[in-house]
């Protein structure tokens, strides 16, 4: 027996093989595994959609907060400021402010500022829209990326998919309620706002209709506590979330857990102005949209810090905490697509892609021993090699094995065997012409090739364009298809040639066909 | 062991015309019931929402019905039962944007009074998100189609592409006649499924034409339907044992891979059965019926031949110093 070249890259693949799909198969601690998808380990997969045009409408009402304040803080005055989806108009009661004024709206990136005579309106530019909808996108994925890395999940996947989809995926969810959790704390929009209470009509607020507040420029609240308790504010906010540095949880005088918030420099000077002149009234401290508490401001609020009292629990303050910690969401999400795979679903998904693949194995060995004998040993020799390598090779790579990623394994074993076929049919042929087995070998392999590479180049081709167009689950198929293909070109073609070549005195010697090759001749 | 002994050459192209007769009814009768009946889009496809539900008993299927109906969002929904009595799926074509409002609990809130049970899947498919994955899986058989054309065509010569590609289409046909006709629900692992049959037949066909191009060159017959005979005979040793082979694990897989698996295995076997029946009986008469002939190839091999020595030569000169 001789070693020849490709033998001993044979056994390097070999080795490499069990070395690196060790890890994987005995769940050691060290080393690359193979992920699970979430079909086989359970968890929960979303494409989210955004928004975007809400986005664009909260930059408008945050440009007319701003307005409001620089005025204020200016002595202007200004009268009948509305905005709407993309519009902001006031006018100004003295002509003699209109230079600063514009000033300072001009310095606002990506608005057009139109005046005609002393009323002024303010819209944005497409491109500025347009950056304003990509922001949302990118902003939202960092928040929700942000939220889920203080959750406590392992590895949780957020990335933008296509232009305006994110996906998530979250492995290891193990019940319905932290499913719930987690879903709540990745769409909660989290936007902070503090409001001014009108005072002056808030009395009449059970009388009034939305149109009604309107028309005041206020808008009608529910209390987060109680739907039925309604609060009339001032529709543009005195600051909003963007302002916030921090949040976290504290507890009040009867030890029921409560948000501590602070703000921003910028964020500390303008609640410092307006709490300052505001002593007596009621500041309306709303999330979402909902009122969660409105107390009278005794004094000016100097340094920048706030609370967020409500009835939740200690879990629920926690994880508002989070979200307002790590930003709102400039526009709301919405449910594209959910997949949902329970921890039983997906072990029972392993046990059946197991046995099947466990079966299927043993019957091609089985069948390829009794029909070729040897050369059916050789061949099953590089069938198992051709496991370890796809599993190698996947550990390497993180790669995911998903459920059709099971069923491309199980194919590769059927096809695998397929090179053998052809070679050993080759050799049988040859024999049967009646050359040498030396002669018969060699011919077999260089006949064979051509249309082993054809064929499998072919096959290669289909699973490269079932990973580009493919999602997900078909990725995971069409990747172990084409590593199956590639290590099946290393263990089929050159490792069985090797293994041949080194027992080719042995078979010469013994002229016994049926033990080699399994036929009479 | 020997099943196929060399000693003859079956009359494979004596058949050719029953098999054609057979091809093309067979794909017609597909057609005509994609026409039809039409596909059975799954929620991948069409959009919807698929609720799994798994019993400690056998799941009390009516008792569910009447729980479900008292909701709207349970309004059109179909529950069948799921590979076994304890496991089944509720259907509906309707899906929630909503993030935090949870089709799974709503379904677990209703059922509560009907007995133990667990939640074990949730598939929400926007109707967006299934149209896009409708496209895109078209636009991959085309893609994959048009990819396996150029190459063949480039390693072998246009009749023998053309030819693959017919084979392939004949045999994606009859697979999704035979997905219409069980009424078997098309999801992106039925996609997935064809997309394997699409390499599988090719990988038949491709063996077959190889030895069919082999044989060309080698011998002084220039009778095609006899060289086809005899490139068949000679490969249907490999065709059939690999076609086995492929047969014994996709089987396995049908049989105990479970019910979320059935239908990328179903569609499996039917791909496997015909795709051997196709290279053998459908591919090659096609290279017949567009007139591929054995001469004109011979003398273009020929000049090939010579332009490759010629080459040689000039290399071998160069490399030597004489030119």
């Amino acid at each position: 027996m001789k070693l020849n070249y490709r033998v001993v890259i044979f056994a390097l693949s070999i080795i490499f093989g069990l070395f690196f799909s060790a890890p994987s198969l005995f769940q050691m601690q060290d080393g690359k595994k193979i992920t699970l998808g979430l079909d086989l380990q359970g968890g929960l997969h979303m494409l989210l959609g955004v928004k975007t045009e809400e986005a664009v409408k909260s930059r408008i009402k945050s440009i007319a907060a701003s307005i409001k304040h620089f005025s204020e803080r200016k002595d202007i005055l200004i009268d009948s400021l509305h905005f709407d989806e993309n519009e902001i108009t006031f006018t100004l009661l003295d002509k003699d402010d209109a230079k600063t004024v514009q000033t300072f709206l001009h310095e606002i990136e990506g608005a057009v500022v139109v005046v005609v005579d002393e009323k002024i309106s303010l819209s944005l530019t497409n491109e500025e829209i347009a950056e304003t909808e990509k922001q949302a996108i990118s902003q939202a994925i960092e928040t929700i990326r942000n939220r889920l890395d203080q959750f406590g999940l392992t590895e949780p996947v957020v990335a933008r998919q296509g232009e305006e989809k994110i996906l998530v995926q979250l492995a290891g969810i193990k019940s319905a309620d932290e499913e719930q959790r987690a879903r709540e704390l990745i769409s909660r929009a989290a936007k902070l706002e503090l409001m001014a209470v009108d005072e002056d009509r808030a009395a009449r607020v059970h009388t009034m209709s939305e149109s009604d507040a309107a028309a005041y420029g206020d808008v009608i609240l529910e209390d987060a506590a109680n739907p039925e308790i309604k609060h009339l504010v001032h529709e543009i906010p005195i600051l909003d979330g963007g302002m916030l540095t921090d949040a976290h949880v504290g507890f009040d005088q009867n030890n029921r857990p409560l948000i501590n918030f602070s703000l921003n420099a910028e964020g500390a000077e303008i609640f410092g102005d307006f709490t300052g002149k505001n002593v007596g009234k009621r500041l309306a401290v709303v999330l979402d949209g909902k009122v969660y508490s409105a107390p009278v401001i005794n004094e000016r609020i100097g340094g920048g810090s706030g609370q967020i009292s409500g009835s939740y629990s200690v879990m629920e303050a926690k994880d508002l905490a989070i979200a307002l910690r790590s930003g709102s969401l400039l526009a709301p999400i919405y449910l594209m697509e959910k997949r949902s795979v329970g921890p039983s679903l997906g072990a029972d998904s392993i046990k059946a892609s197991m046995i099947a693949l466990i079966g299927g194995f043993i019957l091609v060995i089985v069948f390829m021993i009794a029909y070729y004998r040897v050369a059916g040993i050789i061949a099953n020799i590089a069938l198992i090699a051709n496991l370890f390598i796809i599993l190698a090779v996947m550990s390497l790579f993180g790669a995911t094995l998903t459920l059709p990623g099971m069923a491309g394994i199980v194919l590769t074993v059927g096809m695998a065997v397929d090179a053998n076929v052809i070679i050993s049919e080759r050799i049988r042929e040859l024999i049967h012409e009646g050359v040498s087995t030396h002669r018969a070998i060699e011919e077999g392999y260089s006949n064979a090739m051509r249309a082993i590479l054809d064929a499998n180049i072919t096959t290669l081709i289909a699973a490269v364009v079932l990973y580009a167009y493919g999602t997900g689950a078909i990725k995971g198929f069409a990747i172990t298809i084409s590593i199956g293909i590639l290590a099946s070109m290393i263990t089929a073609i050159l490792g069985t040639h090797g293994i041949y070549q080194m027992l080719e005195k042995r078979i010469q010697k013994s002229k016994n066909n049926l033990l080699w090759f399994g036929i009479k001749g | 062991m020997e099943f196929f002994k060399y000693t003859r050459t079956f009359n494979f192209m004596g058949k050719s015309k029953l098999a054609m007769i057979l091809s093309i009814v067979l794909v017609l009768s597909s057609f005509a019931l994609l026409a039809t009946k039409g596909l059975n889009y799954g929620v991948d496809f069409a959009g919807g929402t698929i609720v799994q539900v798994k019993y400690t008993t056998d799941a009390p299927i009516d008792d569910m019905r009447e729980k479900l109906k008292g909701n709207k969002i349970f309004e059109d929904a179909t529950i069948t039962e799921f590979g076994s009595a304890e496991e089944v799926v509720i259907r509906m074509k309707t899906t929630t944007g909503n993030v935090t409002v949870d089709i799974g609990d709503v379904t677990r809130e209703s059922l509560k009074d009907t007995g133990e049970f667990e939640v074990r899947r949730v598939d929400i498919v926007g109707p967006k998100v299934g149209s896009e994955l409708k496209e895109k899986g078209i636009m991959s058989l085309i893609l994959a189609i048009v990819g396996i054309l150029i190459y063949v065509a480039f390693r072998f010569e246009w009749r023998f592409a053309v030819a693959s590609i017919i084979a392939l289409v004949h045999d994606v046909s009859i697979a999704l006649g035979a997905i219409v006709l069980v009424g078997l629900e098309v999801n992106l692992d039925v996609l997935a499924a064809l997309l394997t049959i699409l390499g599988y037949s090719l990988n038949d066909t491709i063996i077959v034409f190889d030895r069919i191009r082999e044989s060309v060159v080698k011998t002084r017959e220039s009778e095609l339907s006899e060289i086809i005979d005899d490139s068949i005979t000679k490969t249907l040793a490999r065709t059939t044992l690999t076609s086995l082979t492929t047969l014994f694990v996709v089987f396995t897989l049908f049989m105990f891979g479970g019910e979320i698996i059935h239908a990328f295995a179903f569609t499996l076997l039917v791909g496997i059965v015909i795709g051997t029946y196709s290279s053998i009986f459908v591919a090659s008469p096609i290279l017949l019926l567009f007139g591929f002939d054995v001469k004109k190839y011979h003398i273009k091999l020929a000049e090939k031949a010579k332009r490759e020595a010629e080459k040689e030569r000039m290399r071998s000169q160069f490399e030597s110093g004489v030119m």
